[in-house]
Order: C-alpha cells, then sequence, then structure tokens
C-alpha cells in the first residue's frame, strides 16, 4: 500500500466524478427527488372515506347518529333510504363502507341493548377496510355515550377508562417515521449507484487494463475510488436530513453525531456493494441494473421501513438481519423521534461496522490486479 | 544480445472456447530490438501482450520477464513494462497533464524528475500546446501519442503496444512508428502488435500469430525470402481482370492471386512449372512479371495459400441488374453540429463497378456512406440509387440495394438459420424463392454446420459471411459494404473479394469502404476521404501515378495516400 498510489487513483476519481454530470445528479439531485416522493406520495395517515348511510326510519335519533359522523373530519357522508344504490356504488369503488341503520334503530339503540348497526366494508383494500370498520364501531359508541348523557340515563359503565397519550410522534403523521426511514433507502440507492458504475466504466473504456498493467495494488484501487464517492455520500446524507427536518419539519431529537457515524458506516456498506457489483459483472448497464435490484430492493421490504418485520413469517425476518438498511432504519427512526437510545444506537452501529468490514473483506477478495 | 524475455510452451486457454487462445508457443525476444507481432483479429495478440504483462494467468508454460515471472513477481515484472492497451488506456474525462499525471504518481515518478521527464515526454509528442485539453476531445493520433507518453512516464525496459496504429490516420502512424524506433536507440525492446500485414516489414524480428500457433519467428526478410521469385504480376491484361484472376485461382501452379490495380499479382507454388497464361484467358498481350514480394505474401504462403475455390456467384445471377448509373452523389454535405463530416462530395458510379471509399477512420466514409444508402440525411446535396433519389423514395431504394454494417448488426441472440430467415422476409422474399435463396446462401458461405449456432457466439470470419449473406440475398442492384475485411484474416479477406468480384462479373455493383489503404487496390476506381473532404478520385493506377517521383516511382497505396493529402494541404492552406 503506497500513499502516493492511494492519493494518485482518488484524485483521479474525484476529478471524474466532479466532471461526470451524472455523478451529481445521482449524489444531489435523486436524494432530493426520493424524500419529496416519499415525503409526499406514500402516507398510511387516514384519508377521507366515503360512507353511505341508510336511513330506513327517519326519526330524531338517527338524525342525531349521522350529524355526529359528519361531525368528524374523516368522513364523507352521504345518506338514502334503500341500500341498492350505495351497493353499486361500492361496486364500482365510490364508497369505503355503507352503514344501515334499520327501522328499529331508535327504539333498540335507547333500550340499551347491542346496537343494531350494520357495517359493510369494501375489503377490496384490507387496510383501509380495517381502518373505516373500527373508526365507524369507536364512534357508534361515542354516540351512544352522548345520547344516553344527553337522556340523564346511566351510560354502560365502563370497566377502564382509556385515554390514549401518543409518545414519540404525537401527531400521529406518518411522515414522521417514513421520512427518517427513507433516508436509509435513499442512501442504500445512492451508495450502491455511485460506485456501480466506476469499475464497471474502467473495464468499459478498457482504461484498467492500462492500470493494473501499472505498479497499483487492489488495495490503493479500492481505497482510493472509495474516498471520493464516501464523501459524496455522506453530502447526500447531510441533505436528506437537511430537508427532512428543514421542509418536512420531522423532529430531531437525537445527537447528529451518532446519526452520522451511522450513516458513515452504512455508506461505507452500500458503496462497497456497489463496488463489488462492477468489479463483477464489468459492465456498466448490468452493475446498474443489479445494483438497482439488488440493494434497493431487498433494502425496501426488510429494513423496517414500510413493511413491519414483525408480521413476517419467521424466515424472512430472519433474512432481515442480512440486509444492513434494517439496521440504519431502527437508528434513523429513534434518533429523528425519540433521541438518543444506546439499547438501539449500539447494536446497530455494531451491526453496521461488520457489514462494513465483511464487504471490505469481499470486495478486496474480488479484486484482481489480474484480468482472469 | 540477452534475451529479455523468455516464453516456454505457453498456452492459454478461455471458458466456453474450444480451441486455446494460444497453442504451446515457445520465442525469446531480444533487448534493444521491435518486435512486429503480428496476425489478424483473434490470433492471439492481445492475449500474448498481456500474458507478458501478467495481465492473465498462463494455462501452461512459462514466462520469464528479465528474471521474473509476470503472475508471481507481478510488481517487479510492473515496475519494468509499460503497456499500451487498444484504445490507449486513456481517461477521455481528464486532461493531457492529468493522464500523465495520474501515471507518474502510479508509477512514482515525482519532483523534478517528473518536470523533466514530462518537457521531454511533451516535446517527443508535439503534445505541449495541449496540456490542458481533455484526452477525449484529442484525434485519433494524438490520443495514439498521449498513450504512448502515458506509458513512457517511467522509461521502462520493455514496451508493450497493443495495435497503436489501428483507426489512426497513414501520417500519424508513420510518425508513431518514427517515435517508437527512436526508443529503441535508447534500449528499449518493443513489443508492436499489428493486423497491418506492412507494418511488421520493418520491424527488426516478427512473431507471425494464426489462429493461436506461433507460425513464423525471425527476420521479416527470411519470411519474405521464402516467397522470393514467386511472386508475378500479369500485365497487359485483354479483357476482364477479375476473369483472369478467377481462373488463375483455381489454377494449379498458383498459391494465392488478388486484383492490384489493372494488373492481378500472383503466388506461384513453390515447385510451380511455368503458368501459361493463355491458359487462365489473359490475352495475347499479357505478360508475368516478377515483382518483390510483400509480407502478406508470405503470410498466405506460410498459412497455405489463399482462397482458391471458385465462388458460388460466379455464373450469372437470375437478376440482370439492369441500370446505366448505379448511384450518383451531388455535393453531399452532413454537419454534426458545428462538425462538418463530409463536405461537397460529388461522384458517379457505374453499373458493375468496384467503387472504393478510402480513408483512415473518422475521415467521413461511413458518412458519406450512410447518405448514400438512405441511413443518413444529407445536409445538403442528393444521392441517387438506380436513377430513384433517396429522399423522395427511400424505400424504393432500399430494395435495390444491399448493407452490410460496419460492426455486427445481425441479432446475436437468434441462429443463423433465424438471422437468415428474417432478413429474407424483410426484404420481402416469401414461398419459394425465399427457401431457394436461403438454400443458395447456406452453400455459398459455408454455414451448414453454424445454422443452429447463435449468430453472437460465431467466429468473426462467420459472423462477417453471415452479415453478406443476409445482405445480398435479395439480389440487389447496388452492394454497400462499410469495412467489410476489417479484422479478418487474409484468407477470409480474399474469399470475400472471390464473392464481391463474382457479383460484379455478374453485373452487380459494389461500393466498399475501408481503411485498408491497399486494398484500394481491388476497386476498379476509389475516391480518397480524408478529413471530410474528397481529396482524389480515380483507378488506382491513376491515383498512384499522381504521387509517384522521382524520389518514389513506384509509390504503395499508403506513400500516395500521404502524397496526395499532403498535396492537398499545401493547396488549400495560404
Amino acid at each position: 500500500m503506497s500513499f502516493s498510489r492511494f492519493a494518485a487513483i482518488m484524485r483521479k476519481e474525484t476529478r471524474q466524478a466532479i466532471r461526470d454530470p451524472s455523478t451529481l445528479m445521482i449524489a444531489g439531485l435523486l436524494p432530493i427527488m426520493l424524500i419529496f416522493l416519499f415525503g409526499y406520495a406514500v402516507s398510511f395517515d387516514p384519508r377521507q372515506f366515503s360512507v353511505g348511510v341508510v336511513v330506513e326510519q327517519p326519526t330524531g335519533e338517527t338524525e342525531s347518529f349521522v350529524a355526529s359522523l359528519r361531525n368528524t373530519r374523516y368522513f364523507e357522508i352521504e345518506t338514502a333510504p334503500v341500500r341498492k344504490d350505495f351497493e353499486t356504488l361500492m361496486a364500482a369503488g365510490e364508497l369505503d363502507a355503507i352503514i344501515i341503520l334499520p327501522q328499529d334503530f331508535s327504539a333498540i339503540a335507547l333500550r340499551g341493548e347491542a346496537a343494531p348497526i350494520q357495517i359493510l366494508v369494501d375489503g377490496g383494500d384490507p387496510n383501509t377496510a380495517g381502518l373505516v370498520g373500527s373508526y365507524i364501531e369507536l364512534l357508534v359508541i361515542n354516540w351512544l355515550e352522548q345520547e344516553w348523557l344527553d337522556r340523564g340515563q346511566p351510560p354502560l359503565a365502563p370497566l377502564v377508562s382509556i385515554e390514549p397519550r401518543v409518545w414519540f410522534n404525537a401527531e400521529i403523521s406518518s411522515r414522521n417515521y417514513l421520512v427518517p426511514g427513507s433516508v436509509a433507502i435513499i442512501l442504500t440507492i445512492i451508495g450502491a449507484l455511485l460506485t456501480a458504475l466506476v469499475v464497471a466504466r474502467e473495464w468499459e473504456r478498457g482504461t484498467m487494463e492500462a492500470l493494473l498493467a501499472t505498479p497499483v495494488g487492489p488495495l490503493e484501487l479500492l481505497l482510493g475510488k472509495l474516498v471520493p464517492y464516501f464523501v459524496l455520500g455522506l453530502g447526500s446524507f447531510m441533505l436528506s436530513v437537511f430537508v427532512a427536518v428543514a421542509f418536512f419539519g420531522v423532529p430531531f431529537r437525537g445527537s447528529f453525531l451518532a446519526l452520522s457515524l451511522a450513516a458513515a458506516l452504512f455508506m461505507l456498506c452500500s458503496l462497497g456493494q456497489g463496488l463489488l457489483i462492477s468489479t463483477l459483472t464489468r459492465n456498466q448497464l448490468v452493475a446498474a441494473q443489479v445494483a438497482v435490484m439488488l440493494a434497493f430492493l431487498p433494502a425496501f421490504y426488510f429494513s423496517n421501513f414500510v413493511f413491519e418485520l414483525d408480521s413476517m413469517p419467521l424466515a424472512l425476518q430472519l433474512f432481515s438481519y442480512a440486509i444492513p438498511a434494517r439496521f440504519l432504519v431502527s437508528t434513523l427512526q429513534t434518533q429523528f423521534l425519540a433521541g438518543n437510545v444506546w439499547s438501539v444506537l449500539l447494536p446497530d452501529l455494531a451491526a453496521l461496522a461488520i457489514f462494513a468490514i465483511v464487504i471490505f473483506a469481499v470486495c478486496a477478495l474480488f479484486t484482481r490486479t489480474r484480468l482472469d | 544480445m540477452t534475451a529479455l524475455v523468455t516464453i516456454e510452451g505457453l498456452t492459454k486457454r478461455f471458458p466456453k472456447q474450444a480451441e486455446p487462445a494460444l497453442r504451446s508457443v515457445s520465442t525469446q525476444i531480444r533487448s534493444g530490438h521491435i518486435v512486429g507481432l503480428v496476425g489478424p483479429d483473434g490470433s492471439g495478440k492481445t492475449t500474448f501482450l498481456r500474458l507478458i504483462a501478467g495481465l492473465l494467468r498462463p494455462d501452461e508454460g512459462g514466462i520469464d520477464v528479465g528474471g521474473f515471472d509476470p503472475v508471481a513477481n507481478a510488481k517487479e515484472v510492473r515496475a519494468r513494462i509499460a503497456y499500451m492497451p487498444q484504445r490507449f488506456g486513456l481517461y477521455e474525462d481528464l486532461s493531457v497533464e492529468e493522464n500523465l499525471n495520474l501515471y507518474a504518481d502510479l508509477r512514482g515518478l515525482v519532483g523534478s524528475a517528473r518536470k523533466a521527464t514530462f518537457e521531454r515526454l511533451l516535446d517527443f509528442t508535439g503534445l505541449a500546446p495541449f496540456t490542458g485539453r481533455l484526452a477525449g476531445a484529442l484525434s485519433g493520433g494524438m490520443k495514439q501519442k498521449l498513450g504512448l507518453a502515458c506509458a513512457l512516464v517511467v522509461t521502462p525496459e520493455l514496451l508493450l503496444l497493443d495495435e497503436p496504429s489501428v483507426g489512426v490516420d497513414p501520417i500519424s502512424r508513420r510518425e508513431l512508428w518514427r517515435m517508437v524506433s527512436r526508443l529503441t536507440d535508447e534500449g528499449i525492446t518493443v513489443v508492436w502488435a499489428t493486423a497491418y500485414l506492412d507494418e511488421a516489414e520493418k520491424c527488426e524480428t516478427v512473431l507471425v500469430l494464426s489462429e493461436g500457433d506461433l507460425i513464423f519467428d525471425g527476420r521479416p526478410t527470411d519470411l519474405a525470402a521464402r516467397v522470393a521469385g514467386r511472386v508475378f504480376l500479369i500485365e497487359g491484361i485483354e479483357g476482364d481482370r477479375r476473369y483472369v484472376l478467377n481462373r488463375a485461382r483455381q489454377h494449379e501452379a498458383v498459391m494465392d492471386g488478388t486484383i492490384q490495380a489493372s494488373h492481378v499479382r500472383l503466388l506461384l507454388n513453390e515447385n510451380a512449372r511455368a503458368l501459361s497464361l493463355a491458359s487462365i484467358g489473359a490475352g495475347d498481350e499479357a505478360r508475368l512479371k516478377p515483382v518483390a514480394p510483400r509480407f502478406e505474401d508470405a503470410f498466405i504462403d506460410l498459412i497455405g495459400g489463399g482462397f482458391r475455390a471458385e465462388s458460388p456467384f460466379a455464373g450469372g445471377s437470375q437478376r440482370s441488374h439492369d441500370i446505366a448509373i448505379a448511384v450518383e452523389a451531388r455535393g453531399l454535405t452532413r454537419m454534426f453540429g458545428s462538425f462538418t463530416a463530409a463536405s461537397e462530395i460529388s461522384f458517379d458510379v457505374r453499373r458493375g463497378e468496384v467503387f472504393g471509399l478510402i480513408g483512415p477512420n473518422g475521415a467521413g466514409k461511413s458518412t458519406t456512406f450512410k447518405m448514400l444508402s438512405g441511413l443518413l440525411k444529407p445536409t445538403s446535396g442528393e444521392a441517387r440509387i438506380a436513377g430513384v433519389d433517396l429522399r423522395t423514395a427511400a424505400s424504393e431504394a432500399r430494395a435495390r440495394l444491399g448493407y452490410m454494417a460496419q460492426k455486427f448488426s445481425l441479432y446475436g441472440d437468434l441462429s443463423t438459420m433465424q438471422n437468415l430467415r428474417f432478413f429474407a422476409r424483410v426484404y420481402g422474399l416469401t414461398g419459394a424463392r425465399q427457401r431457394t435463396m436461403i438454400a443458395r446462401m447456406i452453400e455459398s458461405f459455408a454455414l451448414t454446420d453454424k445454422l443452429d449456432e447463435n449468430s453472437g457466439q460465431l467466429p468473426l470470419g462467420f459472423k462477417q459471411r453471415l452479415s453478406l449473406a443476409c445482405a445480398v440475398m435479395h439480389e440487389p442492384d447496388v452492394l454497400f459494404l462499410d469495412e467489410p475485411t476489417s479484422g479478418v484474416d487474409p484468407r477470409t479477406r480474399r474469399e470475400f473479394w472471390a464473392h464481391i468480384n463474382a457479383m460484379v462479373t455478374n453485373g452487380v455493383t459494389v461500393i466498399v469502404t475501408t481503411h485498408f489503404l491497399d486494398e484500394a487496390e481491388y476497386c476498379d476506381r476509389a475516391a480518397l476521404i480524408y478529413r471530410g473532404q474528397m481529396i482524389a478520385l480515380g483507378t488506382p493506377a491513376e491515383l498512384k501515378a499522381q504521387a509517384a517521383s522521382s524520389t518514389m516511382p513506384n509509390p504503395t497505396f499508403e506513400d500516395a495516400f500521404i502524397a496526395l493529402v499532403e498535396k492537398n494541404e499545401a493547396e488549400t492552406s495560404p
């Protein structure tokens, strides 16, 4: 390992990176595009649901019930005396649910018997179906309590009173955990794409042969190529965090230094993965495709970013431990929303460091100074 | 003199290839020599150089470079050698100076030594005024010089040059040769790989490779001596010289024959008795004139003779190709941005003529060619094929022409047969005619064994044959061949020309581009293209006559080209 040869490769890579508009696009533009995409396009927050209420026999009670539905911001309510039209609308996907208030609704409801309301939910999207169902249920209970109170009747005394408090993400805004998590996905893509092309490019342009015929060693080559993209990648990381905090208003409660350390280790994994792909494919087009497939998809699915690992089959949960992004997502989410939680941070840092070492060992193994 | 490199029984195989790339090669490379490494594409030249540089591991045999093994002692060997790969190994997005700096850093050249070396190299290569220019913006010749300079930042003991002259104009090619010759005076040993057989003649020793075998190792003069007294020109031919060549090629006394301007060049068998010119229909006035052998004659002799069979295209085609003027070019000009790739090019090509567009890579041949065949719209000027204007009736014109592209442009993932069927349908051949023509192509180009192979996997010679088959299946009136023989071995090259000659005899018109300047000899007329201009037009004999002088009474075509370029530059510059 000679420092001057390493420095020579590094200088060359830096110049090439600066002169190649696609590198700057990947490092500068792509993170912003992606974070806006994840910040705006992906959201699990409830939207307004369209609900049809069938009122078979209008009474004061049904009126007050419908009004209570209308008073929430979650529903857009239509009423009709029969359910037939609503069924067609629900089949067409224009209604999310139908609530049927039977003729004897008032009578039974005030007797305090089980609420005789039928709720039909469009199960096409189970997520929505579950949400709508449980919202309506809650609203019915609320309404009943209110009604009883108004009439001076004792409510069905609840044994336990639940008063939820939400910690860490008080607004329960899905953006607050999606945006930090997306930083991991962004760093995965950027890291892999930045380096996936750099070795393949040398093979394709025939410069690798000339380079290898000089006394340059594999480690000098590897590190010389890594450092400039590592710096660029850290720049992308800071940019992403800045946009997350300044633009999306995601709170940041942890230590920036600790997060940067995790991001730096993760960046090494990501860049190493790209270098490895590039070294093995020796073809820019193939390398770019493989990078997107191999780096992006597992990070997306198995990092706890969107898809909850706890609800996956055990085999897939175990598989997720092989995905570095998994260990960055948890650190990102706690660092942004909770603060320095050492029991999360330390294991994550350790895991990322192991990944980085392993990936680089494999990379060094495959970096030959021969053509075969 | 001592041997710098000793090679014993060297064999190298690549996975997925039946034949080894090099087969038990043994030789010695002596210090201070220029060694020519000669052979067609795929003969093993690059593999040979890479093995010496330690970039590949030999399967059998050993290499010794100044006492070191290139694989086990890679560091020591790489510190002593310099290697310029094909395409020169330059970073096109770095400037001349940055490229030099990179290689100087990698080779540990620092301080005042670096400054002095750079000064010397920049002066030597004439690149001093361009140090700030990006390597990608340099001309082919300048890239070549920069590649050489980068290889020479530390004076090596051994300089390996892989086809340094490919794609470079003949003037730069000669300059490079002079520069490299000077290096040997400093004691540097040079291995110069080339597919240009004429370059080999100038080397002190040559290694000739053919399909992985080292078939000659010695002085070029010794090689030429093999065929001394066996090379002749038939001068004063009455009638069609192509007919004479065709008869001669099949004569038992003849090993090889080519067209050379208005004559036929023959290589006779070692024990050939006198050749009766009457028996090959050369006419009463014809006579055999002994000429000095060229390296290519000897090469053909080494590989056992040229293409001797009758072309299956001989003996007429079903179509009469009844057109008067096959191609008309009128002031064809094409700009790419502010760059003029072709400027005001005008000529006519008559029916049944072989017309050459000759010039180095990047001169504008292919641009002109694409405008003529309707693939590229001229910025100004017009082109007609068989009287049909390409602008107004492109598809009608295209039905009358066949086109063989420079790069292999068939479907690599389709088999030979699938490609043939596809192109037959594209050209509107159906039913019985399609079957007949496909069968004829398979027979003509000896493709029977390769029908089910994916065309991308075929050896280069077969790829070229299949490309030609797909281009001529519909019996076009005009055949456009873009560098048809680039990289193929001399025997396949002769086979191609035998087919072309046979088709021309049937009345087909052929327009061919080539950067092998000597192939101009095969043409009836040739246009010399240089930097987008047509600098001369005429028969090969006329063109050579224009360049003849008292110092050079018998110029080769390359001499003629250089002389005409210089003349043209003298006229255009004030």
